[in-house]
């Protein structure tokens, strides 16, 4: 406890970094994945692409992914925007596969009544599609967030600035507390994000929580399965 | 001729040769050629598989004719663009299709606000519209999720009539609903229609529901294939091929009496006895059957007259038929006749009083007397 107290601008620090390279990387997968998952849904060749690829760059191994950056993108190995960069390319791949489940979610019949309706195919998709797949899009959001937060941590063996900092530092000095604290605030700001897009996401979607209305079986299904995977 | 006669003349919609292949296997639509009246209803039946969904579609382009051209107006659809094209018909479907995310003034106000008309205006729309189509303005405010089914295809109805549209299209829109929610949503159909006129394009798998909404019905046979397209009544009375015939269905003949007025069927006195009376032993009656009756003259039921002496109570009356409204068609005094414990159809004024009874062999004779009436006109057209 001496230790956190006295140290609190050394973790108010590496708290705001971590979290710049946990959340920057979530909203810039969301960006990638929603327009490329609706492209795929239009084009069937450009979906298996994307699926395939999408699930190759997953399998990378985040220390590899970290070290191997900087030599593409031509930056120095320490910098936090190659952790930013690499945690962005797992959210996106993350994030493209729940979309498309998301946008598989939504009912045929409001599909086609908007169709009907004479809504053009743009207006369609941001006014009709995109609200009513956040349910099982927040789902994936969910999962990628508390992913982002564990895995910017590692990002610290090659001497990136983050909470993991507390981990490495920690264990060269052999002093758990460090290590202990670390692990706290880690749990701590994956337990807030989470709560935090769980109220987003119930201010975004008043509809799915009135009387009767309530999800349709397949999403909560569908978010099962994001859940787990 | 002036321009408006000209228009008036002229279909509201027309297809002309219209086929329609999916990718290369047999026709859903074959060679469909027929014009559709402007400001009545025309009702597009036959089973599931028979083109009539796809060729309802054809006509606000959510199905592209592989080849053939449709008319509205005059205008062939395909030089028009699809999103436009569709604002300007209505559209109600067999599952609401309400968007689940937006209230239910906001789902009515949709094809306004689609054409750029503000939001206040729209929803100001919206909210006569509820009222038209028989909703509690306070549901205004709900999402679709919360209404029952019925309630949730009023409100397709009204978004489809949000921008006042000519044309409507209706696909299979109240098949989702139990019968009695069906019944009252046709009734209230014919009812906006008498007020309204528009040019209605209502699809069905129920020929009962094709004769009661329809002031033409075309049937269609699988294979896309216009079997038949005439009055309703025509339809039952002389289906033109064997597929019509067992479509339309072994009832056709009970049907057609729908068409034919019941102003000629002669209405008979009838003993009538109120709970008070019952109860009283020194009142005795003549006939075999007494009506049962209310304070106002409405019919309660039946009582026998075996078992008279010991009925105190009116719910030992024997549940009478369906009731016969003076001025209804042959069907329903045949029904009430049929229905009735006692063989006599019970007939009620528009107040809901009875006012006597009709008989089941009397409305025979006139089935038989229209009958001959109609052999000795088609005798005197063919001489």
């Amino acid at each position: 406890m001496d230790w956190f107290l006295s140290n609190l601008d050394f973790i108010w620090l590496h708290t705001r970094l971590h979290l710049v390279q946990a959340i920057v990387p979530l909203v810039l997968g969301v960006l990638a994945a929603v327009p490329l998952a609706q492209l795929a849904r239009l084009n069937p060749v450009v979906g298996s692409v994307l699926l395939t690829g999408s699930s190759i760059l997953y399998t990378i191994p985040s220390l590899a992914m970290f070290v191997f950056l900087p030599v593409v993108l031509g930056t120095r190995v320490i910098d936090p925007v190659n952790v930013i960069v690499a945690l962005s390319v797992y959210a996106f791949s993350l994030l493209v596969r729940s979309t498309l489940d998301a946008l598989d979610s939504i009912d045929d019949g409001v599909r086609q009544a908007a169709v009907a309706m004479g809504y053009t195919p743009v207006r369609r998709f941001l006014t009709v599609d995109l609200p009513l797949s956040l349910p099982v899009l927040f789902a994936g959001l969910r999962v990628v967030s508390v992913t982002n937060i564990s895995l910017v941590s590692v990002g610290a063996l090659i001497g990136v600035p983050s909470l993991g900092t507390l981990f490495t530092d920690g264990l060269f000095r052999s002093f758990p507390t460090e290590i202990a604290v670390g692990i706290a605030i880690i749990l701590l700001l994956a337990l807030v994000l989470d709560l935090l897009l769980v109220l987003v996401e119930r201010l975004l979607t008043p509809w799915t929580r009135s009387a009767g209305g309530g999800r349709p079986g397949s999403v909560v299904a569908l978010e099962a399965k994001v859940a787990g995977a | 001729m002036t321009h408006a006669e000209q228009a008036s003349g002229r279909p509201m919609i027309e297809f002309r040769d219209v086929t329609k292949t999916y990718d290369g296997g047999r026709p859903a639509v074959d060679g469909l050629s027929m014009e559709i009246d402007r400001g009545r209803i025309t009702v597009f039946v036959g089973p599931s598989g028979c083109g009539k969904t796809t060729s309802l579609r054809m006509i606000n382009r959510m199905v592209e004719p592989t080849s053939g051209q449709i008319l509205l107006d005059g205008q062939d659809v395909s030089r028009q663009k699809a999103a436009e094209l569709r604002r300007s018909m209505g559209y109600v479907m067999q599952s609401s299709g309400l968007l689940p995310h937006r209230s239910v003034l906001d789902n009515i106000a949709t094809v306004p606000r689609l054409n750029g008309v503000p939001k206040t205006e729209a929803r100001r729309r919206a909210q006569e519209l509820l009222d038209v189509v028989g909703l509690a303005s306070e549901l205004g405010r709900r999402y679709p999720g919360q209404l029952s089914g019925g309630q949730q295809q009023r409100v397709g109805v009204a978004r489809a009539l949000a921008a006042d549209p000519p044309v409507l299209l209706m696909d299979e829109p109240f098949s989702a609903v139990d019968p009695v929610v069906r019944a009252e949503l046709q009734e209230e159909l014919l009812r906006l229609q008498r007020d309204l006129a528009k040019t209605i394009v209502f699809v069905t798998h129920d020929i009962d529901e094709a004769t009661i909404l329809g002031d033409r019905v075309a049937v269609f046979a699988v294979g896309g294939r216009l079997a038949q397209y005439a009055a309703p009544e025509e339809i039952l009375r002389a289906p033109v091929d064997d597929f019509v015939a067992g479509f339309v269905g072994r009832d056709r003949g009970f049907r057609h009496l729908s068409f034919q007025e019941g102003d000629g069927v002669a209405i008979h006195p009838v003993e009538t006895i109120d709970a008070e009376s019952l109860a009283d032993p020194t009142v005795s009656v003549r006939s075999p059957w007494t009506l049962l009756v209310d304070a106002e003259g409405r019919p309660h039921g039946w009582i026998p007259q075996a078992t008279r002496g010991n009925i105190t109570r009116q719910a030992q009356a024997v549940p009478g038929g369906s009731l016969y409204t003076r001025g209804d068609s042959l069907r329903r005094a045949l029904d009430a006749a049929l229905s009735s414990p006692s063989g006599l159809g019970v007939a009620v004024d528009d107040d809901g009083r009875a006012v006597g009874v009709v008989r089941a062999a009397e409305v025979f004779e006139l089935i038989e007397a229209a009958r001959l009436d109609r052999g000795r006109a088609q005798h005197d057209t063919a001489v």
